[in-house]
């Protein structure tokens, strides 16, 4: 059974600089990311995210992860390849809004994507944007609010909450345009360990329900939870495994300077000291079971 | 956090007549009773506007102390005008010491001006008061579309108010932020004359300028990522409509603003 594309990415190439007509380099200057030397952020990335699955992108700093994670909505255009989300290339303009209400973005800071000092109209705006009718976009936010558990929440003023209740306010925000896929762009990397847990419970249960979600992560712990994780390494995905297998590869990790979960890597030791385990450990609570059952 | 108690307006919740009615009522209600205060020349005149508006607050609920304080950062200000009416109108002299001297259309024209000014501050804070900044900038909205046509971004500006509003707190938090950072690498915002003091805030400004031009572009950019593109095919959660309450209020106050030009016509002091 070949399960459906939704997002494929074919020889995707693109560069924060631009070379101008004299040859001198031209920056873009809405990026933060610093480049020492002019290269190519994403260096010919092929890729296929099937439909309802959990994919994890880590990579360290600079790696590209989230400069992958802004073409699959079209907020940047590849400069070499295609991007096609549900069939429709990114490059077309005419497909941009379609493109962006059917693969959703949830952003890093919590403070800085809410747009209303109201949390239900915040999580009004897509839909309004969309042009939907009043009353279903009373019922969608109604719904949404309530799928983050925000839902008591929806009059107060975005200030009033801590950062993993904001950044379930944005989560609402993004599902009220009733999108298939959504894309976190590290939405952890600002949080206290309480509110990463809210929030990685939330991604779980939408993939639970069959949205296709795409993690963009710095922490492995995060990434094994998915059911696919690629590693950004330079530009290019140099792993694409399941998390089982992943953390076999132990040593490639460490030079690229991301951390296994800690049960991952005590297995690893475990082995390589000669207690017999079986392979794709992953977690802590795995590991005990197979050390004491 | 101190620094974020005097955020966001002066709104004063309530869900008394005046908190449900309009905003669009509330906003062209507000500006005739402005322009009832200049139309007025008499004292007579005055009282009937002070009734009014005496009713008006009655029925929104809201303290008179609390409006009151409304009064207070414009006080120099009354005062100041006050005292160039009273030295500064020629007339029937009453009172003379040197170069300063009263005359009796002085001490009327003071007084005069004294209470209009009072009136227009507590005319336009009972619409602060009683309207919530999203609804006041959602109704200034839908009030300039069709200037639309001439050219006035109308949508736009309340886009810019909407978000302005909600980033109020965040950059005070920010402000506080950078503050303490400064503080903490021996930046000083308290000692010194005014000069200095000025020139100690430039530590603070730059990082906050920055700051701001960073949020901005994020928000930009989420915002795209929700699809949106201006005001064109936009729908919105919460239609405005006017009610049996608008109907009403718009009866009362054409017929007020005709009392008051009523009075102004009339022979009185």
């Amino acid at each position: 059974m070949s399960k459906e594309t939704v997002i494929q990415l074919k020889d995707v190439g693109f560069s924060y600089y631009t070379e101008n007509e004299d040859g001198s380099l031209n920056t873009d200057t809405d990026v933060t990311m610093k480049h020492s030397e002019k290269r190519m952020a994403l260096d010919g990335v092929t890729l296929d995210i099937e439909r309802g699955s959990f994919v994890a992108v880590v990579g360290s700093n600079g790696s590209g992860k989230s400069t992958l994670a802004k073409h699959l909505n079209a907020l940047l255009l590849p400069v070499s390849g295609e991007v096609l989300v549900c069939g429709m290339s990114t490059a077309d303009p005419e497909n941009t809004w379609e493109i962006r209400r059917r693969c959703g973005m949830v952003f890093q800071n919590p403070d800085n994507q809410l747009v209303s000092s109201v949390v239900e109209d915040d999580v009004a705006f897509g839909p309004e944007n969309l042009g939907v009718e009043p009353s279903e976009i009373r019922r969608r936010v109604d719904e949404s609010l309530k799928a983050v558990g925000m839902y008591e929440f929806r009059k107060k003023g975005p200030h009033l909450l801590s950062g993993g209740q904001k950044q379930r306010v944005a989560i609402a925000g993004v599902l009220a345009m009733q999108p298939e896929c959504i894309v976190f762009d590290e939405p952890t990397a600002m949080l206290d360990p309480s509110g990463r847990a809210e929030i990685l419970k939330i991604i779980r249960g939408l993939h639970g329900q069959g949205k296709t979600v795409v993690l963009i992560t710095h922490f492995m712990e995060e990434a094994a939870q998915a059911d696919r994780i690629i590693v950004m390494d330079q530009g290019r995905p140099i792993l694409d495994e399941s998390p089982d297998k992943l953390f076999a590869h132990a040593e490639k990790l460490h030079s690229l300077n991301l951390q296994m979960p800690f049960g991952a890597s005590m297995a690893n030791k475990l082995a390589a000291r000669g207690v017999a385990l079986p392979e794709g450990i992953i977690t802590s609570e795995r590991l005990a079971e197979c050390l004491c059952g | 956090m101190a620094i974020k108690d005097i955020t966001l307006g002066q709104y004063y919740p309530g869900d008394s007549v005046i908190h449900r009615l309009d905003p669009r009522t509330k906003l062209i209600g507000t500006v005739l009773f402005l322009v009832s205060l200049f139309v007025v020349k008499s004292f007579t005149g005055f009282l009937f506007c002070a009734i009014c508006l005496g009713i008006l607050v009655k029925l929104s609920g809201v303290p008179f102390k609390f409006m009151a304080r409304g009064l207070k950062a414009v006080m120099f200000l009354i005062v100041f005008t006050a005292v160039i009416n009273l030295f500064m109108t020629p007339g029937t002299p009453i009172w003379q010491f040197g170069i300063l001297k009263i005359a009796r259309e002085g001490i009327y024209r003071a007084v005069f001006m004294a209470i209009r000014l009072v009136m227009l501050i507590f005319g336009s804070s009972l619409l602060t008061l009683t309207t919530k900044p999203v609804a006041m900038t959602d109704g200034m909205e839908r009030l300039f579309r069709p200037l639309a046509k001439l050219g006035l971004p109308s949508h736009e500006l309340a886009m810019m108010m909407t978000i302005a509003l909600r980033f109020i707190p965040t950059l005070l938090d920010e402000t506080d932020k950078i503050m303490k950072a400064q503080t903490a690498r021996g930046a000083d915002f308290e000692s010194g004359n005014l000069r200095e003091r000025a020139k100690g805030l430039i530590p603070l400004l730059v990082p906050l300028f920055v700051s701001a031009f960073r949020i901005a572009a994020d928000l930009a950019m989420a915002m795209e990522a929700r699809c949106y593109r201006g005001g064109d095919g936009r729908t919105r959660m919460n239609g405005m409509a006017f009610t049996r309450l608008d109907r009403i209020a718009a009866v009362l106050i054409v017929l007020y603003f005709a009392a008051v030009i009523a009075i102004g016509r009339l022979p009185l002091f």
